[in-house]
């Protein structure tokens, strides 16, 4: 209590004078910060866009023009150009020809440190994984991150086996398995020092196939560009 | 805090305004010889290239907050000068954040989460106090650039160091083509405290042999 009083006698400013300093300091401060937000807004939107499509081009090998694909409540894919932000969206990827060269997905869940997002690319005619990319993660540096760099542990995603069983479903889970013994194609080789972040990789592209892979298996040929030429060379139904 | 910044001040208060840039850089370096700022030094310093992009980001927010504090210093009263610079710092910092996004966003990838950890950097706190808050604005701005080179130089020295033992790369270049047993440990958090400490000894161990 005593000191309390000692307190707010000793102080010589008034508190409307502190009042002031702070509200004038917090106005500039948010004005700025506005100011900034305002002026790299769009740099940052096509920076990250940018981003996004040579993450699609990276996963899915020898793509090299993109579309975006919307899920409608029929379980069908349609091209959205411009997708609202609450619909799940997929990004086809075509080559020079405009043939369909695969689908980029983006996964999240739970890594080491907080969440991991990532973009992968699955090729419904090979009914395989063909590529994986890292787009956001807060993993360890030097250790969880080398999920992002280890050519051995990104070698796992060129061919990784999705393939379906006769009822639909994945045939195999996808496995984390100890550095050096996978196996088999459905398996991936986990990173030495870096086990937990491996298996969140794993997790997240096991639980997004899943739900993804046969979904889009299904409504394959809604992809292709030039549906009926291409109808003609696959002649098959599903 | 309170020690290391009253000697910080009393060298820096007669000198001339080129030693303010001077001291920083190696007298009163933050890092060696006042030990400020650690858990960014410790955390960022894994590779070089980090250690480079979190002292020029660290430097940015330094020089900018120091400028307005030093600009504001007869406007904030004294109750609210420790929240007053807060506010300030933390404004920086998220405008170094989209400016981060902006230039680049693998650079902003890389440095994840360690960029609004530029706030609580204690070396930034105490420039203004011990400094900007009693100094013109030139003043200060040449403290800050003094402080903010020491920083990065010192990132620097720690980042290289632990890239090339425990990574053996530098810049992401290998310079072992040979063949390199990692030393996995230094680019964990222990080797930061490693080599800290052999920084730490090389500096004084200089210090001593210049006094006698």
């Amino acid at each position: 209590m005593s000191q309390a009083e000692n307190i707010s006698v000793n102080s010589s400013t008034s508190s409307s004078k502190m009042l002031l300093a702070m509200v004038s300091i917090g106005t500039v401060c948010a004005l700025l910060i506005a100011m900034t937000y305002e002026g790299t807004f769009d740099r940052i939107a096509y920076l990250q866009d940018e981003a996004l499509k040579s993450a699609i081009f990276k996963v899915l090998p020898g793509s090299s023009t993109m579309e975006t694909f919307a899920l409608t409540e029929e379980s069908r894919f349609e091209i959205a150009a411009d997708p609202d932000k609450t619909a799940s969206v997929v990004y086809a990827g075509y080559d020079e020809q405009g043939s369909f060269k695969g689908v980029a997905i983006e996964a999240s869940g739970q890594g080491y440190a907080g969440e991991i997002r990532i973009l992968y690319g699955y090729d419904p005619h090979a009914q395989k994984v063909v590529g994986f990319y890292v787009l956001q993660s807060n993993e360890t540096p030097g250790l969880g991150d080398r999920i992002e760099k280890d050519s051995n542990f990104l070698a796992n995603f060129n061919a990784l086996d999705v393939s379906l069983s006769e009822e639909g479903a994945l045939s195999n889970n996808i496995l984390s398995v100890k550095n050096g013994t996978k196996l088999n194609p459905w398996e991936v080789d986990a990173i030495t020092g870096a086990t937990i972040s491996s298996r969140a990789i794993t997790d997240i592209i096991d639980f997004s196939t899943k739900e993804w892979v046969p979904l889009i298996y299904r409504a394959r040929d809604s992809f292709d560009k030039k549906s009926s030429s291409v109808n003609d060379n696959i002649g098959t139904d599903g | 805090m309170d020690d290391k910044s009253m000697i910080t001040h009393s060298s820096g208060a007669n000198t001339q305004s080129t030693n303010e840039f001077i001291k920083g850089l190696w007298k009163d370096n933050p890092v060696f010889v006042q030990v400020l700022g650690m858990c960014p030094v410790l955390a960022v310093s894994n590779t070089a290239e980090n250690a480079l992009a979190m002292g020029l980001a660290t430097t940015f927010v330094l020089v900018m907050s120091n400028l307005l504090v030093a600009s504001l210093r007869n406007f904030i009263p004294k109750e609210v000068r420790i929240a007053s610079y807060i506010l300030i710092i933390a404004s920086f910092v998220t405008i170094t954040d989209y400016g981060i996004q902006a230039i680049s966003v693998e650079l902003h990838k890389s440095l994840g989460a360690f960029i609004s950890l530029i706030v609580v950097n204690c070396l930034i706190l105490s420039r203004a106090e011990a400094f900007a808050s009693k100094n013109t604005p030139y003043k200060s701005l040449l403290d800050a650039l003094g402080m903010g080179a020491g920083f990065v130089f010192a990132l620097f020295c720690l980042g290289a160091v632990r890239e090339i033992v425990g990574n053996g790369t530098l810049f992401e270049i290998s310079l072992f083509p040979g063949g390199f047993q990692k030393w996995i440990v230094m680019i964990l958090p222990a080797g930061g405290f490693f080599t800290l400490a052999l920084w730490l000894l090389l500096f004084n161990v200089a210090k001593e042999r210049k006094r006698s």
